[in-house]
């Protein structure tokens, strides 16, 4: 009986263990040495408060927008304005961050060619959550003016979650601010949940980017 | 037991009150620095939002023990150095725990968070990180020079190193504080605290465009959101330094706030008139005039 039960409990062991090691990341891109400094754990969806905790929670974020200064295309021209006093971005509690690790917003500025689509990759999955997408330009949309380009990806919410989309060649500063002011509204009103969207939906955008990105040479997940 | 559950309570409040204090002028201070600029500038209490934000962040990463006590340090740096100097002299509230000789222990205290950041820096494993901290212990070191002079210079006039006996010898009158009976220390010291708040023309160990914003590169979510109260609190305590120092203390808690609005102001001043100095700058220029000054204050007491 005793021996029966041994069995029992190292096939469920064994079936953990298969689980688990599904679950890791498999981290093919870098060398058998570079992986050990790299971790494999999968990104985790998190449950958001309840009630009134998380409408709190909700409203500070909306109120403390931090760009993360990486202007990934053309667009980003139009990012520098709204610093100057002319727009003055930081009256709506928003601002530029160097880091990726401390900023909440990431302004995809114009059309991402694949070498840059990349870094975005990179720098997104490198943000703390949770943390919104703004596509800036009918580029982001459906490629813009280089949809039939050779090297530039047409549609970027196949490679990260979107939040609000700006559309226009180029849109003026204040169309960005408009875009914020929606972004604001929307995470106030919960629905800005692309982190979680990213964690769920992981095997599916990874894909989408390994398709494009032929020279993989970093971790599955940027943590 | 009594008396220390009173003196407990007192410490909290004490510390309630600078928090906030420190938050509120620090943002004051950006839209001040926003109307130099044309801007209408962030609200008042943006520090706030921006600490709730980080704070309500999901996720954090960590890079292991030196990197939790990073910020830990940080902040016991900040609420050492406010802890042990008056804040307002002969309130029970606000006079802390200072005692004989606490003046040794602020400056050690101003320099003890920076080396826990550099432990905490250290083992983020961003090549930025270090390179920031060795930037700011760069900079410290030098300022600590006028400043050290300029401390030397006034515990010699007044024979000796407790803050409250500095504030109550300069009471009775506009004309006993050390700005106006020992100038010269005042000057070399208030140079020194540009380089103590790290305001503009000092200000590349934390500049963005620089080395993406120094120690802190890798600190993010709760640990940032520590590092950001804990900067409202030492920025109280070292303006509540100053004008213990130099101003003639307070003796109630609106001329504490006057003052110590003032002393912000004339360094958000400074920095709004003048450009960002290289560290290499920087360290030549305390090590110039301010150090010059200093040593001129000290030998004028000697004499």
């Amino acid at each position: 009986m005793s021996d029966m039960q041994d069995m029992e409990k190292t096939e469920s062991e064994e079936q953990i263990a298969r689980i688990a090691a599904e679950m890791r990341l498999a981290n093919d891109g870098l060398s058998d040495q570079d992986k050990a400094y790299f971790c494999d754990a999968r990104p985790q969806a998190v449950e958001p408060y309840r009630g009134i905790m998380e409408k709190f929670a909700n409203w500070a974020r909306s109120q403390s927008l931090w760009i993360l200064g990486f202007g990934t295309g053309c667009g980003a021209i139009e990012l520098r304005p709204l610093m100057t006093s002319r727009f003055d971005m930081y009256r709506y509690g928003i601002q530029p961050r160097p880091t990726p690790r401390q900023s909440s917003v990431f302004v995809i500025g114009g059309y991402a060619s694949v070498k840059t689509v990349k870094r975005i990759v990179r720098s997104y999955e490198q943000m703390q959550g949770p943390k919104f997408v703004l596509g800036l330009g009918s580029c982001t949309v459906n490629g813009g003016m280089y949809w039939d380009s050779y090297n530039t990806i047409n549609r970027i919410d196949y490679y990260i979650p979107v939040d609000v989309y700006i559309t226009g060649c180029m849109p003026r500063p204040e169309a960005l601010l408009a875009g914020f002011n929606r972004l604001k509204q929307m995470i106030r009103e919960g629905r800005c949940e692309g982190m979680n969207t990213y964690a769920e939906n992981f095997d599916w955008y990874k894909a989408n980017q390994k398709q494009i990105i032929k020279d993989w040479n970093m971790p599955d997940y940027n943590w | 037991m009594n008396a220390i559950l009173t003196k407990a309570l007192y410490t909290l409040i004490s510390l309630f009150v600078i928090t906030n204090y420190g938050l509120l002028l620090g943002g004051t201070m950006a839209r001040v620095r926003a109307k130099v600029q044309g801007r209408i500038g962030q609200p008042v209490w943006q520090p706030y939002l921006d600490i709730l934000k980080n704070n309500f962040k999901r996720t954090g990463i960590y890079h292991g023990v030196m990197f939790y006590l990073g910020p830990v340090f940080r902040l016991a740096g900040g609420l050492g150095t406010y802890l042990f100097i008056p804040a307002v002299y002969g309130s029970a509230v606000f006079s802390n725990f200072s005692f004989s000789g606490d003046l040794l222990l602020v400056m050690y205290f101003i320099f003890f968070g920076q080396l826990g950041m550099a432990l905490g820096a250290g083992q983020s494993g961003h090549p930025y990180s270090p390179l920031g901290v060795s930037r700011g212990l760069a900079q410290m070191t030098a300022f600590e020079v006028p400043f050290a002079l300029a401390v030397i210079a006034v515990a010699s006039q007044h024979q000796t190193l407790s803050i409250t006996e500095l504030v109550a010898a300069q009471q009775g009158g506009i004309l006993n504080w050390v700005a106006f009976t020992n100038p010269l220390a005042m000057i070399a010291g208030m140079i020194s605290f540009l380089g103590m708040t790290m305001g503009n023309p000092f200000s590349v160990v934390i500049a963005p465009q620089e080395i993406p914003i120094g120690p802190p590169t890798e600190m993010q979510s709760s640990f940032l959101g520590m590092l950001q109260t804990n900067r409202a609190i030492f920025q109280g305590a070292k303006l509540v330094l100053f004008m213990n120092l130099f101003f003639g203390g307070a003796t109630n808690i609106v001329s504490m706030v006057v003052k110590t609005f003032l002393i912000y102001l004339y360094t958000v001043v400074v920095g709004a008139s003048f450009p960002r100095f290289r560290t290499d700058q920087s360290i030549r220029f305390f090590l110039g005039v301010p150090t010059l000054i200093g040593i001129a204050a000290v030998v004028i007491q000697m004499l």
